[in-house]
């Protein structure tokens, strides 16, 4: 058999690091990127003697994910021990959730590459708490050369939410679109950084083939440590092909956890020792159940935005943009914002997403970080464009001066000259000069070649240093050849 | 010769306080020298904290000569098991594995007594991690009873009940999780209670067995636990297991008597294992609560007899999870040596750092825990709970308080259980079932045996309502008025 | 009759190092103590509900505020070994347990 004898089945089992101001169970600051073990004390040091208290914005902000997800909010939920032994967990259990999770069931609708629409299941989102920081000292930094360990435990007891999704996935694309589908609906809840590279989202994938037609999943595998979305393609890809390469061979998948290697492209076996995986759960007997009022879960329920999935539609739909750009709009929080600001000052839809998905995306991309512009520079943007004020170049240079600065567009524009010259006497001039120095060009036109305007008028462009408007420039040179 | 201060009750040493007859300083130094003049023989104490003390002991007669309010701890010299956390000053569990930790925090019990302005003599001995019924489970070498320095003081916090009995402090703090307050008090002849579960705040506490622990206290007066309980109940926003219920005065009530006070004689607790001297003290007791007017009837526990089954599970299971964090990584012992890596680096530090009983139960709960025992064991573990519950439940529909004997023996030989964990485990058989229901239970001096040593009698109430409990226990105390003192301490002045 | 255990695997899931004489010892004495636990079977139970706290309550939350976390050198004061700010261990042979 090859590939496409097989059925791929995937589910997604992703962790998101809730932004917080406090961790889970102790009032240490839930801070990224701090000096090691600076958000520290007795509680999430594991000290004998200390408990946890559960946060109640945690408790809030996951019940939001869940509710976001259409799952059901538990009447009774209970946090359980999960025992086992690991330097970088301070008790050596984790608090997690075990038969009692606080949300259950729910879906997530994504868009395919090709337009089209699927629904992938999910089976849970329970609480938890993340574990500390290990650092390998090795000349390599390589796990395998290490001569020590040495770890910060910052980031043990910052609330983790477990999101676990049905088998639902047939392809490494459709992976990538839920977990870019997940990820745009978390930053629209704005419960979390969720940022890959920091590791506020992070993605296991359970990946397992069938024959095509069977009913019985295969044996299936576990892959962890892919830190974007193109990784998880790419590791989900490759364990495909190793998959489908064994089960060619006749050989039986072995159902293990492997862990991606970026640098080589591969998955790698995490197996060293035959370790039985006995986690021991049982309730925490220092935490009591949690029975959240209908109330709350109520204003709960009215705190959700419009989910990135509505947006979209009503982007393509009421607003009438094109599908891709409405996915990139609604993929991140600060693209959203920009431009709904942008929209509600009463900018033109179709001009405003452009350059918030092109200019401003450009623009944030090179400079790596969010810049200064508000809604009311692409409000006034759109506007001199549309007026004829400035030109699409003009345009793009004043968005990169407020971009840096955050001085008003029109300033930036009167700054560094870019108003368009749409003074016909002056430009009148440049044509007359541009008809005389190209008769060849002229003749064409006057023969019926209409397309040929175009050079011309670049022609006058070049004359007037791009600081003429295109299409007065274009009427005042019709009117010469055509008069 | 009058008798010294550290022998005095509590109550008796505030009331002396307030008239300006004695000072913080003074009774501080009865303590010092009863320790001095005792702890070589007893050793309740692992930590002696004589500097602090005197530093505080100075600060409060200054505060208390200002004439400000003076709580009934104000003075009071008190010893904290080993098992309570105290900031700066090294907290062992009786362990090897925490033999220089030091915590960064007090525990809320401690913090209350000390806010109240009690006077901390020191950290005392228990069996190693609360697991124990006779003190000789600790790393740091057995208590001896001052009732008979050749027998045990009972467990797990063998070092607070022999303090108190000793002289050696006037208060002390325990914890219970099977009985290891009540125990340790019947076989010492002092007053040990446990209150509701959840009553005295977790924090700070180090876990045995979270669902079960109870921070409890030793005096020499029933009085004086109730003043104890006053300062240490309440909620604690740093454990969400303690309980957010306004705390009664434990005091307006204890000399209410017992007249009319229904009283259930558990008749599963005269049977079988039961000394005979034992059950003889408590049912002349029981005669005595009667004459003073109580109700007295029989009742029965039918689940009791599978509670100790039942305890054997739980508090392991959760023990061995509780007790997973002593790795080598943090804090406590780390085994000395090269480690090929850290797991073997955890794997030596625990083989080397807990004694047999901790080892014992930490495989008998991550056995109970594994996958394919949970059901049969911890699950089935559970289910008994939620029965013994429902005994208790029937039982004080008919009945305001229980009565038992705390321990089915007096105070035992050092070595005598020691290599027969079964037989050890009984002695808590009639104080397991009120850690399993939470209820609050006391152990209250009735008698002596014919070799003089004390007896106690268990009372047990519903969920807080430790008043009623405190009551019956002052009405059988000042009925029996044994003024215990053992005999060690005679001649001893000061 | 007494329960028989697999100790080596038992104390290998609570990462106790343990002699052959604590081994031995442990198989008999653990045996033993499961043989008188396990008398809870005996008791019909299938429509109990489990009780894992005495005193149930529910909903206990903490505000998110945040408080002081320990100085730096006050949470390494107990460490065994440091590196820097950092708890120091051997190396880690495995990823996960």
């Amino acid at each position: 058999m090859s590939v496409t004898d097989y059925e791929v089945v995937i589910g997604l089992e992703c962790h998101v690091e809730l932004s917080t101001a406090t961790k889970m169970f102790c009032p240490c600051a839930n801070t990224f990127g701090a000096e090691p073990n600076t958000n520290t004390c007795a509680v999430c040091l594991g000290h004998p003697g200390t408990l946890p208290v559960p946060n109640r914005e945690a408790i809030a902000r996951i019940m939001k994910v869940g509710l976001a997800l259409g799952s059901a909010i538990a009447p009774h939920s209970l946090f359980h021990r999960k025992n086992y032994f690991y330097p970088d967990m301070p008790k050596n259990f984790q608090i997690s959730q075990f038969d009692l999770p606080i949300c259950v069931g729910g879906s997530l609708d994504i868009e395919l590459a090709d337009g089209a629409n699927k629904t992938v299941g999910i089976t849970r989102v329970h609480m938890e708490e993340d574990t500390g920081k290990t650092a390998h000292g090795s000349e390599s930094g390589r796990i395998h050369d290490a001569t020590h360990a040495s770890i910060d435990f910052n980031r043990a007891g910052v609330p983790l939410v477990e999101c676990v999704s049905e088998p639902d996935m047939r392809s490494p694309e459709e992976a990538g679109a839920y977990l870019r589908e997940l990820r745009a609906t978390l930053a629209s809840l704005d419960v979390s950084d969720v940022k890959m590279e920091e590791g506020s989202l992070r993605c296991d994938a359970n990946v397992s083939l069938r024959p095509l037609g069977a009913e019985a999943f295969g044996t299936k595998v576990e892959i962890k440590n892919m830190n974007s979305i193109r990784s998880l393609e790419r590791a989900l890809s490759f364990e495909i092909i190793r998959q489908t390469t064994a089960l060619d061979a006749g050989d039986t998948i072995v159902q293990e956890t492997r862990h991606w290697d970026e640098d080589s492209g591969t998955t790698k076996s995490m197996r060293s020792k035959e370790e039985a995986f006995d986690y021991r759960y049982f309730p925490e007997p220092d935490i009591p159940a949690m029975e959240p009022d209908p109330a709350w879960i109520a204003e709960i329920a009215a705190s959700i935005p419009e989910l990135p999935r509505a947006r979209r539609d009503r982007y393509t739909g009421e607003l009438g943009l094109k599908p891709d750009v409405a996915r990139v709009l609604v993929a991140d929080r600060a693209s959203t914002d920009l431009f709904e600001g942008a929209l509600a000052a009463g900018a033109d839809p179709v001009p405003a997403a452009n350059r918030v998905t092109q200019d401003v995306a450009a623009l944030r991309n090179a400079a790596d970080e969010p810049g200064a512009l508000t809604p009311q520079h692409i409000v006034d943007v759109v506007r001199l464009v549309a007026d004829g004020a400035v030109s699409n170049a003009g345009a793009k240079q004043a968005l990169e001066a407020s971009f840096a600065s955050g001085e008003p567009v029109g300033d930036a524009v009167q700054r560094l000259g870019l108003t368009q010259v749409s003074d016909t006497g002056a430009l009148g001039a440049l044509a007359d000069d541009v008809i005389a120095e190209n008769p060849d060009v002229v003749q064409k036109f006057r023969d019926g070649k209409d397309g040929v305007i175009g050079f011309l008028v670049g022609q006058l462009m070049q004359k007037a240093a791009g600081a003429a408007n295109p299409k007065l420039a274009q009427d005042i040179l019709r009117e010469r050849l055509q008069g | 010769m009058t008798t010294p201060l550290c022998d005095l009750t509590g109550a008796e040493l505030s009331a002396q306080l307030a008239t300006g007859e004695t000072s913080a300083a003074q009774i501080l130094a009865s303590s010092h020298a009863r320790i001095a003049a005792v702890d070589d023989d007893v050793r309740a104490l692992l930590t002696p904290t004589p500097q602090l003390a005197s530093e505080r002991a100075e600060e409060l007669d200054v505060y208390l000569s200002t004439g400000a309010p003076q709580s009934p701890a104000a003075g009071i010299p008190v010893a904290l098991k080993d098992v309570l956390t105290t900031n700066g000053i090294r907290t062992t569990c009786g362990s090897l594995i925490l033999e220089s930790y030091v915590p960064p925090y007090d525990a809320t019990a401690w913090t209350r007594l000390s806010g109240a302005g009690a006077v901390l003599v020191g950290k005392t001995n228990c069996d190693e991690f609360a697991m124990g019924s006779s003190n000789e489970n600790s790393a740091y070498g057995p208590v001896h009873n001052p009732w008979d320095l050749e027998r045990v003081p009972g467990g797990s916090s063998g070092g607070s009940a022999a303090a108190v009995a000793a002289g050696e402090a006037v208060w002390a703090l325990g914890t219970d999780t099977g009985g290891s307050v009540r125990q340790p008090a019947s076989l010492c002849g002092v007053v040990g209670l446990k209150p509701t579960y959840g009553r005295i705040s977790r924090y700070g506490l180090i876990a045995f067995a979270s669902s079960l622990d109870t921070v409890g206290t030793f005096t020499r007066s029933v009085r004086d636990a109730g003043s104890m309980l006053q300062v240490l109940a309440g909620h604690d926003v740093r454990d969400a297991t303690s309980l957010d219920v306004p705390v009664p005065d434990y005091g307006a009530h204890l000399d209410d008597g017992v007249a009319g006070l229904r009283i259930g004689v558990v008749s599963e607790a005269f049977g079988e294992g039961v000394e005979q001297a034992v059950a003889a003290s408590v049912r002349a007791a029981i005669e005595r609560l009667a004459g003073l007017g109580a109700e007295v009837g029989e009742v029965h526990l039918p689940h009791a007899a599978y509670a100790l089954s039942a305890y054997y599970l739980i508090a392991p299971s959760e023990a061995s999870s509780n007790l997973a964090r002593y790795d080598g990584v943090r804090y406590g012992l780390r085994a000395e040596g090269e480690h090929a890596d850290s797991i073997a680096m955890m794997f030596a530090t625990r083989g080397q750092g807990f004694g047999p009983e901790v080892k014992r139960r930490i495989m008998l709960g991550t056995y109970a825990l594994s996958a394919g025992y949970y059901d049969a064991y911890y699950g089935q573990a559970q289910k008994v709970r939620t029965l013994v519950i429902a005994d208790y439940e029937a039982a004080f529909e008919r009945f305001d308080v229980l009565v038992s004997p705390t321990s089915p023996t007096t105070a035992f030989r050092i070595g005598e259980k020691a290599d027969d964990p079964m037989a050890m485990y009984l002695n808590d058989i009639f104080t397991i079932p009120a850690n399993l229901a939470g209820v609050p239970a006391i152990s209250v001096p009735c008698g002596l045996d014919d070799g003089g040593l004390p007896i106690g009698l268990q009372l047990t109430a519903p969920a807080l309502d430790e008043s009623t409990l405190l009551r019956a226990a002052h009405a059988l105390e000042t009925e029996l008025a044994l003024h215990l003192r053992p005999p060690l301490l005679d001649g001893l002045g000061t | 009759m007494p329960v028989e255990i697999d100790v080596e695997h038992v104390a290998k899931l609570a990462r106790l190092q343990l002699r052959d004489d604590e081994k031995a010892q442990l198989t008999a004495q653990l045996g033993q103590i499961l043989e008188h636990a396990a008398r809870v079977g005996e008791v019909a139970a299938d429509d109990v509900a489990p009780t894992a706290s005495p005193i149930p309550r529910a909903n206990v939350y903490r505000d998110d505020v945040v408080e002081p976390s320990l100085p730096v050198d006050e949470a390494l004061r107990n460490a065994p070994e440091r590196a820097g700010d950092r708890f120091r261990v051997p190396r880690i042979a495995e990823t996960g347990s």
